[in-house]
């Protein structure tokens, strides 16, 4: 499905706002036909990236290629991208018919075409008879289909999308995700994605992107960064785990929370500093005498499809899911497979929460 | 004219009605509801409309119909055709010895027709002016654009009779700006007492009421609507036209609204700038009142404008069918 073929290349780009660095040094690119998210928490610099692709910021430095040219001074309305705004950004004095149309209307066509186009355009985002009505009198479901018309009905190469469900319920919300990707893949468009809703990158891209503090952190499909985070904030940001400061005692032996676990890293050297994360789920809960460590059941909640607790196993407790409840108080074993243990290099970047400079 | 200051008995019973009225349901809204009805903090505003604005444009219509004993007629609107219509009338009952003196006077509907003209003159010269400096100001990119608003407000904190004075010392023989002329050694110019001088002291004094109300609404526009527009290939041009433009007529409105009424209604300037050569309406109106004393041909006269006026705007407001111009029309 995705081509192998670039059609955007984003390279060495540095974006500095009033002395302050929002984008460091990012390296990215975009394949035809794929669909790529990038994911991280607000002030991260993933909509200033969108913007400078979209060109409504231009970068302090770098390279911003567009099959191979370089469009970095380009106008927006010069670039084969359209984008689909937050708010969605309808025009108010114009109706759904209208708004659809603005793109094709600067383009001169023919007013059968544009009609043709937009009826087209209707019925994709199944909108049909509603094209007399102002935007005002839509819900925000609605609106936001009208934008997503707008903007796909200029045929673009590219779509950048920048929060676009972020004001949508989640039940909404989920349906326009599998909507969002069966047009996608219908129309063969490549898809620009910002969000820092974790679950909505994982379940829709081909790609993701995880950024902080204005650098690329990862990059990989969602399995491989949920399955293998490059460091702990991305384990962290992705998904819950239980991260921990360890100590690779060999290749394949960790020590953590005062215990050794068998796993399948090597080549970090002996007795080196390292991060640990094990996912909740990856933990299991076994008898008392058969688990590798026992614990204590300090919490339990129920979280719907699993119950969450929180085992106290002497130095530190692990955070576990299981569809099977534990009682609270009781004593349990706990068996991590080697494998479900991902070991890496200690963050040099410690924790702390990126500022909000970008909304 | 003392006679005309008897005001009739039955608008002072109505006045009077309409006050103990307004004061026991003001009472009640308090008491039904166990506390203060929001509505009852507007009974100050409703109280200074009823007694300023009212019971005025209805004396005003009162004096219009009725001669000066109080009878109703009609022969006040007859001055609109023939300004000297009242005097003759008098003449003539003077007697035939006197009848030399009557002699047909200026038709006011010239007046009338030079006001409105000055007035659309003047409301699309503000216009001209007032729109790009509006847009200017309201441009976030430009950092002038507040130091340009605190620019345009400090001239209003001066009366607008000193305002226009102002001009006079710069546009007499002697003023400054024929002083430099001859400095430079050009011929001294004929600045004052014509249209043009009228004008601009118009256009001076309003045009501050054609600039906020674009301004203001161009910076309530959302941003992102033009970034949309240029996303979707609009340049700039394009997205003027298609986005800016029609998003800010109600500014516009409002704008040509709070110019127009003021410029047809104009009275000291022309007096001032245009040196009594040219007449406008409100300087008609303000000679029946102050010079003459006749309230009824002055109300005449002030009710036909009025009217003019509400036409004018009943227009726009067509325009504007969602009164976003900030509910002035």
């Amino acid at each position: 499905m995705v081509e192998k073929e670039h059609l955007i290349d984003l390279q060495h780009i540095y974006k500095d706002f009033d002395g302050t660095t929002v984008l460091e040094d990012i390296n990215l690119y975009i394949r035809k036909k794929e669909f790529v998210t990038l994911l991280g928490p607000s002030g991260c610099g993933k909509t200033t990236t969108l913007r400078i692709i979209g060109g409504f910021e231009y970068p302090t430095s770098g390279t911003l290629l567009f099959e191979g040219k370089n469009i970095v001074d380009f106008p927006p309305y010069k670039r084969k991208v359209n984008t689909i705004f937050q708010k969605y950004a309808l025009f108010p004095h114009l109706n759904v018919y209208d708004n659809i149309a603005f793109g094709l209307k600067i383009a001169k066509m023919s007013h059968d075409e544009i009609k043709h186009r937009v009826e087209k355009m209707l019925e994709l985002v199944n909108m049909q008879g509603y094209g007399k009505r102002g935007v005002d009198q839509l819900s925000g479901g609605q609106q936001q289909r009208v934008a997503i018309a707008r903007a796909l009905v200029n045929e673009p190469q590219v779509l950048l999308l920048d929060e676009p469900l972020g004001a949508l319920d989640l039940k909404l919300r989920k349906d326009m995700q599998l909507e969002l990707k069966r047009m996608q893949q219908a129309l063969g468009i490549t898809f620009l994605y910002v969000t820092h809703d974790q679950e909505e990158a994982l379940t829709m891209s081909d790609t993701v992107v995880v950024m902080r503090d204005g650098r690329i952190l990862q990059i990989g499909d969602p399995k491989s960064v949920y399955d293998e985070p490059a460091n702990a904030f991305v384990a962290d940001f992705i998904g819950e785990s239980n991260i921990m400061r360890g100590t690779m005692v060999h290749d394949e032996l960790v020590r953590f929370s005062g215990f050794d676990f068998p796993c399948v890293d090597s080549g970090f050297g002996e007795d080196q500093p390292v991060d640990v994360v094990v996912r909740p789920e990856d933990i299991m809960i076994v008898g008392e005498d058969i688990g590798q460590i026992s614990g204590l059941v300090q919490s339990v909640l129920f979280k719907g499809v699993h119950y969450e607790m929180m085992i106290d196993v002497g130095e530190t407790a692990f955070k576990v899911h299981s569809t099977v409840m534990q009682p609270q108080g009781s004593r349990v074993g706990i068996n991590i497979v080697p494998y479900n243990i991902h070991i890496m290099k200690p963050m040099l970047i410690t924790e702390s929460e990126g500022g909000d400079e970008e909304e | 004219m003392s006679q005309n200051l008897s005001i009739p008995s039955w608008l002072v019973w109505v006045f009077v009605g309409g006050l103990v009225g307004f004061i026991v349901l003001g009472i009640l809204s308090v008491k039904r509801s166990n506390g203060i009805k929001r509505s009852f903090f507007a009974s100050p505003y409703t109280l200074w409309m009823v007694l300023f604005t009212v019971v005025p444009v209805l004396l005003i219509a009162y004096y219009s119909f009725t001669d000066t004993t109080g009878a109703f007629t009609l022969d006040n609107f007859k001055n609109f055709w023939d300004s000297n219509y009242s005097v003759n009338q008098i003449y003539a009952q003077m007697g035939p010895q006197y009848s030399v003196l009557i002699q047909p006077g200026t038709v006011n509907i010239d007046i009338l027709v030079y006001s409105l003209w000055m007035a659309l003159l003047c409301t699309a010269i503000c216009l001209a002016l007032g729109y790009p400096a509006a847009y200017f100001m309201a441009d976030r990119e430009i950092k002038l654009g507040s130091t340009l608003v605190v620019l345009f407000i400090i001239p209003m904190w001066m009366n607008f009779l000193l305002r226009t004075v102002a001009w006079m010392t710069l546009l007499e023989d002697q003023g400054l700006i024929n002083t430099l002329l001859k400095t430079l050694g050009f011929h001294s110019a004929q600045l004052m007492y014509n249209d043009g001088a009228v004008l601009l002291g118009m256009v001076y004094n309003f045009l501050p009421f054609m600039v906020f109300p674009i301004y203001t609404s161009l910076t309530k526009m959302d941003g992102k609507l033009l970034e949309a527009a240029q996303d979707l290939g609009a340049n700039r041009l394009h997205t003027f036209w298609r986005v800016t433009a029609p998003l800010s007529i109600p500014g516009v409105i409002s704008g040509i609204t709070m110019v127009f009424m003021p410029s047809v209604t104009t009275f000291f300037i022309p007096r001032i700038l245009g040196g009594g050569n040219t007449m406008m309406f409100g300087d008609l109106i303000e000679n029946r009142f102050l010079t003459e004393g006749n309230w009824n041909v002055g109300s005449a006269l002030s009710l036909i404008m009025m009217v003019l006026i509400l036409i004018s705007l009943s227009i726009l407001r067509k325009a504007d069918p969602e009164g976003e111009g900030g509910g002035i029309v």
